[in-house]
């Protein structure tokens, strides 16, 4: 009785070959859009198919709208892809909301105060190093502190998102003409310090960018001694200690880059996008990027995936209630269905279940 | 292995199944006709929240009014003030709209981008204030005159204290200097909060003068705690009647659970009917009825004629409102404020009328508004808005603009 094998086990199972793990995404993902058809046409009536064509419709039906979903999945890529050095290292930057607003708001100053001065390909350069500079700054404290006093950095990095906003707050209030509590569209008369369009193309550069961006910290993880020393710092400590690397070095090294990519995030959101800044220039990104990193397991290329899926599933939701006045919960209740079975589908490529009597291999 | 690959083609297999049997989708997605006229509307909320949703009332009495079909109106909720307004704005632009309206204030700058890269579509930025000074053929703002449905809110209000202190039920710690300690509720220390809680303190006035009123804000357009705070901190300070510029039923609630406990406290509340949170405590509320501009707005968008600039209407045309009496308002009460409501149409009642206020002791005759937007009054385009005896609110740019401290308003 005691020997007898349990009706279910669970094996560990991480050998799976890349089909396997590609089919059983697929087959959760189909799973998901038919839990949610189910539920929007039992709580709605609406045939599925309409909502789902609908939002498809959100993200692509026209250039414009293929050019903002491609846009804004650059966008969260670009934040997910500056999370990733940290995360290798197992430091836990909850802090890149902080870091956008910071990198976005040296951007702004430059725009206010040298917009017109100088030319405006010089000026984009200034812009992108200082953005780079302040949010590799907001990497460097709490960095700093966990290198030298072990501080518990997921606090200190949360925390200095609130002195990121308080002091964008701070400077909105400084610049508000009007007490109107808004810094306005800055140089919307010159386009100073805006993103020039490229062949035709507005969002070229932030396109662009990002493209850098990933390839770049993609090759630096993976084939740079630095690299090396973030992944081995990240499995344990005491191991790279041992093998004589600098651990505290190790840390603010990697923070500074993953602060000012980050940063950098907020540069192209300022003078690529939205051209102003205030409390809402992150949006949230900050956070929904953390996710997006570890779906795809700190994969730089699996991220574009994933940040596609959440940016799309943002278009579709206001077509959506724009079509078929679907509040925003209805919307949320798809993207949690979806999220609920690609987490799902997380166990199945990593485990197995066997049932009783099967024969071990 | 097998079994697993076999359950997973059942399940595409039925996948499969459901997608043939549904009904071909229209690729278009039910585009219509192009010659059909289109209006697009960006909201900052949707039917939950409150302040949208009386926007939402408005468009649709508005569609109905004008006979716009369901399809020709094309709204976008929960659209933050960020750059998605702007995105919001240019995409209906493409999907054809003549006309964008927004109903936030924070809109207003990405709604003005947008008007100025698309010259030929009339862009409206609902609450805005620089429309004028823009430039813009294209761009509009608009504003109901909320100041006299607060105007009537305060009556209200003055007629409840003048009987609770003939019943003798005011405490004596709410008479400061041997005037009665009221309290406000204000979101921003902005001219449209100073405007409209001066408005509410001289109908009070205009009952029982001898009133006094504390102001303390909340920094916030809609926040139930701080508001419900701020009321208990006025009712501490022994203030009789909380009135609010916030958008919340926060101060309300506070109001309720006070006068429940033995505190001699009544609210005025804004937008919405408070009776259902405060059934006892509830007065009344000022409210806007946006159908009004809508109907009138869209009515243009119809006829190929542009919007006005800066429109603000009020009682005449039945643009404010006070929503229904509560059970604790004073007997009278309903034959003072229609009284009221009937000078205001008819033009012999001002609400700002000089005889009736002071700045520092003297009656003004000059108040110089700030026109051009750099929030001083010293350009030769910034107006002097007090003549033929009265302070001439909201009538050079639809939004508020009323916004010196009279004597008797202060703040702690």
């Amino acid at each position: 009785m005691a020997n007898k094998e349990p009706l279910i086990r669970i094996r560990k199972k991480d050998d799976r070959p890349l089909y396997q793990k590609i089919l059983i995404k697929v087959v959760f993902i189909v799973l998901a859009l038919l839990i949610a058809a189910l539920f929007i046409n039992s709580v709605t009536k609406l045939n599925p198919l309409d909502v789902y064509a609908s939002m498809f419709r959100g993200a692509f039906s026209t250039k414009r709208r293929i050019w903002i979903t491609v846009r804004d999945t650059c966008l969260l890529l670009s934040i997910a892809v500056g999370l990733t050095p940290a995360f290798r290292m197992k430091f836990w930057n909850t802090g890149a909301e902080g870091q956008i607003l910071i990198g976005g708001l040296v951007t702004a100053a430059m725009m206010i105060y040298f917009g017109g001065k100088m030319p405006n390909a010089i000026l984009l350069v200034v812009m992108l190093l200082v953005s780079m500079v302040a949010g590799a700054l907001w990497g460097f404290l709490p960095a700093f502190f966990k290198a030298r006093y072990n501080t518990n950095e997921t606090l200190f990095t949360l925390m200095m998102n609130y002195v990121g906003i308080q002091v964008v707050e701070f400077f909105v209030d400084v610049w508000d003409k009007k007490q109107s509590h808004s810094v306005g569209v800055i140089n919307s008369e010159t386009r100073a310090g805006w993103f020039p369009s490229v062949f035709g193309q507005q969002y070229l550069i932030n396109v662009l960018i990002v493209v850098i961006v990933t390839a770049a910290v993609f090759i630096y993880l993976n084939y740079s001694k630095h690299g090396y020393e973030v992944t081995v710092t990240g499995e344990s400590e005491s191991t790279a200690r041992y093998s004589g690397i600098n651990v505290p070095k190790v840390i603010i090294r990697t923070m500074l880059l993953s602060g000012a990519l980050c940063g950098l995030a907020g540069f192209t959101e300022v003078a690529g996008i939205s051209h102003t800044i205030s409390t809402q220039t992150s949006g949230g990104r900050g956070f929904t990027a953390i996710i997006v990193a570890w779906l795809a397991k700190l994969n730089p290329f699996i991220m574009v995936i994933y940040s596609f899926l959440i940016v799309f599933l943002n278009k579709g939701a206001v077509q959506i209630a724009s079509d078929f006045n679907l509040n925003e919960y209805a919307s949320d209740t798809i993207t949690g269905i979806l999220l609920f079975c690609i987490l799902a589908s997380e166990f199945f490529t990593s485990y197995q279940i066997v049932f009783r009597h099967k024969e071990e291999q | 292995m097998k079994k697993l690959l076999s359950l997973l083609l059942a399940v595409l297999m039925v996948v499969g199944v459901l997608t043939g049997c549904s009904k071909p989708e229209n690729p278009e997605g039910g585009d219509k006709p192009e010659d059909k006229l289109k209006i697009g509307v960006i909201l900052v909320g949707d039917e939950n929240e409150g302040y949208t949703y009386a926007h939402m009332e408005g468009i649709r009495a508005a569609m109905k009014a004008n006979g716009l079909s369901d399809d020709q109106v094309i709204w976008k909720y929960t659209i933050g003030e960020t750059q998605a307004c702007y995105d919001a704005a240019v995409d209906l632009v493409e999907q054809g709209c003549k006309a964008v309206f927004s109903n936030s204030y924070g809109h207003q700058q990405f709604m003005q981008q947008a008007a100025t890269e698309y010259p030929d579509i009339q862009f409206v930025a609902a609450t805005g204030d620089t429309a004028a000074i823009s430039g813009l053929k294209n761009f509009s703002n608009a504003f109901t005159n909320v100041y006299e449905s607060r105007y009537v809110s305060g009556i209200v209000a003055g007629m409840k204290l003048a009987e609770l202190e003939e019943a003798g039920m005011i405490p004596a710690e709410s008479y400061k200097d041997g005037k009665v300690l009221i309290g406000y509720v204000g979101a921003f220390p902005y001219a449209e909060v100073v405007s409209g809680f001066t408005a509410f303190f001289l109908g009070v006035k205009s009952v029982f003068p001898a009133v006094t009123m504390e102001v303390i804000y909340t920094n916030s357009w809609f926040n139930i705690t701080a508001e419900g705070e701020t009321a208990n901190t006025l009712m501490a300070d022994h203030c009789v009647i909380i009135g609010q510029h916030a958008d919340s039923t926060g101060a309300p609630a506070a109001v309720e659970a006070a006068l429940a406990k033995g505190t001699v406290a009544y609210s005025v509340g804004y937008n919405v009917d408070m009776l259902a949170v405060a059934p006892h405590a509830a007065l009344t509320s000022a409210t806007n009825n946006w159908g009004v501009y809508y109907t009138y707005a869209f009515g243009q968008v119809v006829k190929g004629e542009k919007i006005a600039t800066d429109w603000a209407e009020g009682y005449k045309t039945g643009a404010v409102a006070i929503t229904e009496l509560g059970s604790s308002c004073a007997a009278g009460t309903q034959e003072a404020v229609d009284k009221a409501i009937t000078a205001i149409k008819t033009g012999t009642l001002h609400v700002f009328d000089v005889a009736n206020w002071t700045v520092n002791g003297t009656h003004l005759n000059e108040l110089k508004i700030d026109l051009t937007g750099d929030f001083d009054t010293d350009d030769a385009e910034d107006k002097n808005a007090i003549f033929d005896g009265y302070f001439h609110e909201s009538e050079f740019r639809s939004a508020p603009s009323f916004s010196v401290y009279i004597d008797d308003i202060f703040e702690k």
